[in-house]
């Protein structure tokens, strides 16, 4: 499994609010949701972000409320990867569960610059950038995880 | 090596003896919790793959606070969806509009959640019910969606923070100044991946509905769950109202905390929180001269009795100051009637503020009170991200019920022993 893409690039505690605003969460529409994604922290994304794009951002990521709606937010605008420093835990939980790629690295998330073209390869959590050359080491997802994204999602390892 | 309380709990419902912090276990769980929001996406994951029953009937809550009374056609369409799945399943606890309150006042109220109980909702402030003694941590719509089919989730066990509660709060001084406290010392992702459990001899001295407001915002220093032991006010408190019988768990005296914090209730002054992080708090003496545009008292946190009681005794008599919007939404049916009873409605419709049914609506910017851009409010609320309650350039000061009403009479955040 890889993930290959351009960089955006985020601070610290960027909460499930500006990640998808409440205002558009009375839908479960995936494609809506993703029209809508990081709209409050940045206008742009939307009209920038390309599949397989990766979003790099510091710690905290995802913190705030328990909305499924941002990862879904996320995944559905074509983003492959989400590498920070430290995740909020219910936002962790939740990219596993719906099949959105996260890699905790600091070193990455500190020093992988907006733009940058990067590689991540999720068997071994070796996170390259390749417009610097420079390579991360990110613990690759424990086995009891790896099973719940190689079937696609929490719920398809249940039944 | 001893274990937390939040470990023995969640030991004991996966049927294993002891549990070590980092370990994978999958829990059996007593109760599973949606709302309007979250549910509609669990539903629809709970169909695609197949299931067509619930694990238990009795053990699932569906509650829709968020945006209703419906605020719009497509959230109208998102509650009938819940409805529809709670009719087919005969979901026991749901609660529409009439009997609806805000989850997390509603089913510790209801007797829904007690102690020793192990709860996944998909609501981040699931892990209120940490008051009751229980372990309970919010999730997302997934995790409910399997946690409705199997009546199980898997937990990787948390390490935890000893929060020591020493001494009794001085006046004006609430559970809200507890923890945003807390939050301003450790900073929002403080406990990442962490229990809260709160000790010392403090906590005996702190009401329910206090305990209930400091494990409700646990989360916002990114605790997986806060916990309270049990104690004759937690019996009390569940005597008649508990569904089933209560498990008392204490944390072992070996037991092993990554740091140890110590709270004097009797040194806290009110405690704001500047946008747009709960960890920007500041005591009341520092505030400076904020003007407001929206006090907003209620919410999961702050809407319960003694918080409008306390609301009450600052608006009596006197008047929301000209230009402010003064919004007070009780937490349930049940906090609503029995305000009228005591009189506050009275109160509060005479002081010249909103008075109105249970709803999450402002708090997370849904309806009934949302901001212009560049307005301000001061709210008893959990969270002032940015454009959490309205325009991204509006902005929330958070703060107890006490200094909300006081900021309401006159305009700008105030301390309430300032009032004349």
């Amino acid at each position: 499994m890889n993930a290959h893409g351009m960089v955006h690039k985020y601070g610290d505690n960027v909460d499930t609010d500006v990640i998808i605003p409440a205002r558009y969460l009375n839908t479960s529409s995936h494609a809506e949701l993703a029209s809508h994604c990081m709209e409050d922290i940045d206008r742009d994304f939307v009209k920038n972000v390309k599949p397989g794009d990766i979003i790099v951002a510091k710690k905290n990521f995802g913190c705030g409320s328990s909305r499924e709606h941002a990862p879904i937010a996320i995944k559905a605008s074509g983003v492959s990867c989400v590498i920070a420093s430290t995740f909020a835990r219910i936002f962790y939980r939740n990219a596993i569960n719906i099949g959105l790629a996260i890699l905790e690295c600091d070193e990455a998330a500190r020093e992988i610059a907006a733009g940058d073209e990067v590689d991540v390869n999720f068997d071994t959590g070796v996170i390259t950038d390749v417009t610097t050359g420079k390579t991360y080491q990110a613990q690759p997802f424990p086995p009891f995880i790896q099973n719940i994204i190689q079937k696609g999602g929490l719920l398809k390892s249940i039944m | 090596m001893g274990m937390t309380m939040s470990q023995k709990i969640l030991a004991a419902h996966a049927g294993l003896s002891h549990v070590e912090v980092g370990q994978l276990i999958e829990a059996k769980l007593d109760v599973v919790l949606g709302n309007d929001i979250t549910s509609p996406v669990a539903i629809n994951e709970f169909e695609k793959c197949g299931a067509t029953s619930v694990f238990d009937k009795d053990r699932i809550a569906l509650v829709l606070d968020h945006f209703t009374p419906n605020k719009d056609i497509k959230a109208a369409e998102q509650c009938l969806q819940v409805r529809r799945f709670a009719e087919k399943y005969n979901i026991t606890h749901f609660y529409d509009v009439g009997q609806m309150g805000i989850e997390h006042a509603l089913l510790p109220e209801k007797g829904i959640v007690g102690p020793g109980d192990c709860v996944i909702g998909a609501d981040s402030h699931t892990c209120t019910y940490g008051a009751l003694g229980a372990f309970s941590t919010g999730v997302g719509s997934t995790d409910m969606a399997a946690g409705m089919i199997t009546g199980k989730a898997w937990f990787k066990v948390p390490a935890a923070i000893q929060v020591v509660l020493t001494g009794k709060l001085p006046q004006w001084v609430s559970g809200k100044d507890v923890i945003l406290h807390l939050i301003g010392e450790i900073g929002v992702d403080g406990a990442l991946y962490q229990s809260l459990e709160f000790t010392g001899e403090g906590v005996a001295s702190l009401s329910m509905d206090d305990r209930l407001c400091i494990a409700n915002m646990a989360i916002e220093a990114g605790a997986k769950n806060g916990v309270f032991p049990v104690d004759e006010i937690t019996m009390a408190y569940c005597k008649d109202r508990f569904l089933r019988t209560p498990k008392v768990y204490q944390a072992d005296p070996d037991a092993e905390y990554v740091r140890t914090v110590t709270i004097d209730l009797s040194s806290l002054r009110p405690t704001v929180a500047f946008p747009h992080l709960p960890e920007n708090t500041h005591v009341i003496d520092d505030v400076g001269e904020i003007k407001i545009d929206q006090s907003v008292i209620g919410s999961c946190t702050n809407g319960r009795i003694e918080d409008l009681r306390t609301a009450a005794s600052i608006l009596k008599g006197r008047k929301v100051a000209k230009g402010v919007r003064c919004i007070i939404l009780p937490g349930t049916q049940d906090i609503y009637l029995q305000a009228v009873r005591e009189g506050l409605a009275e109160i509060f419709i005479e002081a010249g503020a909103v008075f109105s049914t249970p709803t999450c609506g402002p708090c997370l910017g849904g309806h009934m009170g949302v901001l212009a851009k560049g307005e301000r409010a001061v709210s008893t609320t959990n969270r002032n991200f940015v454009g959490r309650m309205g325009h991204v350039e509006s902005e929330v000061y958070l703060a107890s019920p006490a200094v909300a009403a006081a900021s309401a009479v006159t305009g700008y955040i105030t301390d309430p022993a300032k009032l004349s």
